[in-house]
């Protein structure tokens, strides 16, 4: 982080129901050690409460995973839901096993980037690249 | 009296300013006595009142201390003002309920020129004002602060929000000419409570300004202070009963439940936690000490709202009247709100409203599950506490006090398994505060702890299952 810039917060969570934790907290553990400021709303959580956290705590980005093949479902309407709720700009990103059975990751992610998430990760990405990319996109390094 | 070690502990209550004389040494309540409240006029009329039925070798001792606490004249009226509904809206609220408040709207979002004019008129005591976790959104609590800074609101406004905007909001505020006071926040990150301070910042506020604008100010000449609004005192002596001092051991987790005229309040110490494997706990976290007032229902101001929400069958399960007879006798009570019971009929009346008010309030009060299908199976999901492994079960106010029956009342908020997902106490032992000692229990709690917690738990009384 550059000196004296206020670190850049996101939320972090396991939408719908699911109750895959453990990527969920390798996730929050890689992006602290990044330096970013960590809103992490855990599992079985809902667009609402995703949505409701970044307004309270003035999130630059939403970090929305899905393990349980229903995310292509659960996903749909977050960004027409964020737009009504006053933050229609914030970073939108999605990972994790984002659909039912094995389907060409190309696809996938034109589905999720149509639906207007920012970035879509297929399942294996590494933290990495994700941090990488958030500060890219962000301008956070 | 001579060598006696008296304590006089005084409630201003709404309607009747009751008075305890406790004996700190032999650990006993030597004396009792009431007399209407008088705040309308001089409230110490009412007090001498009182103070004249104790008996006149109490009443000429010299008190160790005379502490009092109070809900005279409305009790102690709050607003308070988050960001997001379910997150520092719902943190504030639960603030303001900790600290004995009368929560009489909560806002949340920025405040329309509507609502501003709402709460001017409704003219609260003190004004919570959160919203923003530390860091995170200050653009609603400062655009608030410039609306209020704007109205004709002149109660004191405690600022408990996003400490990253306390100091622009304090300045705002102040340069309008508002009385403000500064705090930590109420929820610090998303999903954090911290009402602790907020609640603490408020019994300030409330022994420094609210007492004297509620005309209360003459007592204090009288008592050494009237410390506390009364919900708060007897939170404080549910804190004592159940976490004890270093030198005597507390009941563990328990809940009290206080059926008055006008509200209901329940009190629980406790995480609630869940205790059940494989729930999931989702939402803001409970305070450990939590309070909730249910504003409609109460046995006599109330009464005819909890005939309306319970329905006269569920009323007359809980009593054997007449049904022709219910309305309105219900009616009657409303409109004489210090009646006391004349006949038998009169107090089974008394005991179906409290229970079916007991009920109600323990099932609002309590967390709830509910079962959600994934693909991986079904799953539990817990809001608010779990309650079901709570050991003790108190109930206090005046029908606890004089019904033969009162433990009937606790029994009947007990869980059930035809509503198995209202996670209500499943077996606790029951208790009734007989002497209506809890608020003097709490006035006493900082002072004197292991005499108060030794007091408490003598005149506490037990009711053996099954009833």
């Amino acid at each position: 982080m550059i000196p004296g810039q206020a670190k850049k917060t996101v939320v972090l969570g396991v939408l719908g129901v699911d109750a895959h934790v453990v990527g969920n907290k390798i996730m929050a553990h890689a992006l602290e050690s990044a330096d970013f400021k960590v809103v992490n709303i855990g599992t079985f959580s809902s667009q609402e409460d995703f949505i409701r956290a970044a307004i309270e705590s003035a999130a630059d980005a939403l970090l929305v995973a899905s393990l349980c093949g229903h995310g292509e479902i659960e996903c749909r309407g977050f960004r027409e839901k964020c737009v009504e709720s006053g933050i229609g700009d914030i970073h939108l990103v999605a990972g994790g096993n984002l659909v039912v059975g094995k389907q060409a990751w190309k696809a996938v992610q034109t589905r999720f980037l149509e639906m207007g998430f920012n970035r879509a990760y297929p399942p294996g990405v590494s933290p990495r690249k994700v941090i990488d990319d958030l500060k890219h996109d962000l301008k956070a390094s | 009296m001579d060598g006696m070690a008296l304590a006089l502990l005084i409630d201003f209550g709404s309607t009747f300013t009751k008075i305890q004389a406790i004996d700190l040494e032999a650990e006993e309540i030597v004396a009792y006595a009431q007399s209407c409240t008088t705040v309308e006029t001089d409230i110490m009329v009412g007090l001498r009142g009182a103070l004249d039925l104790l008996p006149a070798r109490v009443r000429n001792s010299a008190f160790a201390c005379k502490l009092s606490s109070s809900s005279a004249a409305g009790g102690l009226g709050m607003v308070t003002i988050g960001l997001i509904p379910e997150l520092s809206a719902e943190a504030a609220r639960r603030a303001a309920l900790g600290a004995g408040a009368k929560v009489i709207k909560v806002y949340a979002f920025r405040l329309s020129a509507k609502e501003i004019q709402e709460l001017e008129s409704l003219n609260p005591d003190i004004l919570l004002l959160a919203g923003g976790t530390d860091g995170g959104n200050a653009d609603v609590i400062l655009g608030n602060a410039k609306k209020l800074a704007l109205s004709r609101v002149h109660c004191p406004i405690v600022i408990a929000g996003n400490k990253v905007a306390a100091d622009e909001v304090n300045a705002i505020l102040s340069a309008s000419g508002k009385p403000t006071l500064v705090t930590d926040n109420v929820m610090p990150e998303v999903n954090v409570l911290n009402v602790e301070p907020a609640r603490e910042m408020i019994r300030r506020v409330f022994i420094e300004r609210i007492i004297e604008a509620k005309g209360l100010k003459r007592a204090e000449a009288f008592v050494e202070g009237i410390l506390m609004p009364t919900p708060t005192a007897v939170l404080k002596a549910a804190r004592l009963l159940s976490q004890g001092t270093p030198r005597e051991k507390g009941l563990g987790d328990l809940v009290i439940v206080d059926v008055g005229g006008a509200t209901t309040d329940v009190h629980s110490i406790g995480l609630g936690s869940p205790c059940q494997a494989g729930v999931i706990f989702k939402g803001l976290p409970e305070p450990l000490a939590k309070r909730t007032v249910e504003g409609d229902l109460g046995i006599r101001y109330n009464a005819t709202s909890i005939l309306h929400l319970r329905g006269p069958e569920r009323l007359l399960r809980n009593a054997s009247l007449e049904t022709d007879r219910l309305a309105p006798k219900i009616e009657a009570l409303c409109r004489d709100v210090e009646f006391l019971p004349q006949t038998e009929e009169d107090m089974q009346l008394d005991l179906a409203l409290a229970t079916c008010a007991a009920q109600a309030a323990m099932e609002r009060h309590a967390g709830t599950i509910e079962a959600v299908w994934g693909p991986q199976g079904q799953y539990y999901i817990q809001h608010g506490k779990d309650l079901t492994e709570v050991c003790h079960l108190i109930g206090t106010g005046g029908i606890f006090t004089h019904h033969p029956q009162a433990g009937l009342i606790l029994r009947k908020t007990l869980f059930s398994s035809a509503e198995p997902f209202s996670l209500r106490p499943k077996q606790p032992s029951l208790y009734t505060d007989a002497k209506y000692c809890l608020y003097a229990i709490g006035l006493l709690a900082d002072r004197y702890p292991d005499q108060a917690l030794r007091i408490a738990r003598k005149y506490l009384k037990k009711w053996e299952a099954p009833l």
